[in-house]
């Protein structure tokens, strides 16, 4: 996923539980069912992992643009310099 | 939420929040319950009035003990376990209670109910106090939620009194 398909995924997993944490409580009070309540939440906990936890297309629509390989290797990567070890070198006055 | 087990974990962790919040909410709900039950007992015979040789009296007594406690069940009510206690006063207790029947109602189906029983529970004093007493037959309930809090109350049916003489 991208980050942006992250972000979608992380929204859209908290509004369908609320939502469905809110549904199933009115439907188990107005029924006076305790187990439709819990009936209606599982079946919104399922689908809600069903629709954001897998890696859909849908949330890749703003994909990371990485460094083409041709163009990597027109640019080596540095070497660590032979200064760096001398700066250790103690200082005599 | 970078990968699988990011969001599986977030997902459930979040679910069951909300389930925490969906049960404390119904409990809650219950306070909105005024409930308004009903019990009388009739002790119909006194089948036997004795002085046991441990020093204690005994009674066994044969009752109807009929009552509605439908208007008590919930829609968050798993149970209700209704018991009946005899409570009076000796020189030694300010306050006896002894328990002489109780049951499970599963539902309110079978909240309404009529029963003719002796007692299910021995009627023993510690000591010899019961001959002529007063006593109070008290209904206590206790309504048992499938989640939250549970509500305890009772029906004070005074008046009864045991012979004047073991028989």
């Amino acid at each position: 996923m991208d980050w942006q398909g992250q972000k979608l995924a992380e929204q859209l997993m908290q509004i369908m539980l609320l939502s469905f944490a809110v549904i199933a409580f009115a439907s188990g009070y107005i029924m006076a069912s305790f187990q439709m309540m819990i009936l209606i939440y599982a079946a919104g906990v399922v689908l809600t992992t069903l629709l954001t936890v897998p890696n859909w297309p849908f949330f890749n629509r703003h994909p990371l643009t990485w460094l083409d390989p041709s163009e990597v290797e027109k640019h080596p990567k540095p070497q660590p310099s032979a200064n760096v070890t001398q700066k250790k070198k103690p200082v005599k006055k | 939420m970078h990968s699988y087990g990011y969001r599986a974990n977030a997902l459930l962790t979040f679910a069951v929040t909300l389930l925490a919040v969906m049960c404390a909410m119904a409990s809650l709900s219950d306070n909105r319950n005024s409930p308004s039950p009903f019990a009388h007992v009739q002790v119909l015979n006194v089948n036997w009035f004795q002085n046991q040789p441990s020093g204690a009296d005994e009674v066994s007594m044969a009752m109807n003990i009929s009552a509605d406690l439908q208007s008590l069940f919930t829609w968050n009510t798993k149970q209700v376990f209704v018991f009946l206690a005899a409570e009076y006063e000796t020189p030694k207790n300010s306050l006896n209670q002894i328990s002489l029947w109780d049951g499970i109602i599963p539902s309110k189906e079978h909240a309404k109910f009529w029963i003719h029983t002796s007692n299910k529970y021995r009627f023993i004093d510690q000591g010899s106090n019961l001959r002529g007493k007063e006593f109070n037959l008290t209904m206590h309930w206790h309504v048992m939620p499938k989640t939250g809090k549970m509500f305890a109350d009772k029906i004070v049916m005074p008046g009864y009194r045991l012979p004047e003489k073991y028989r």
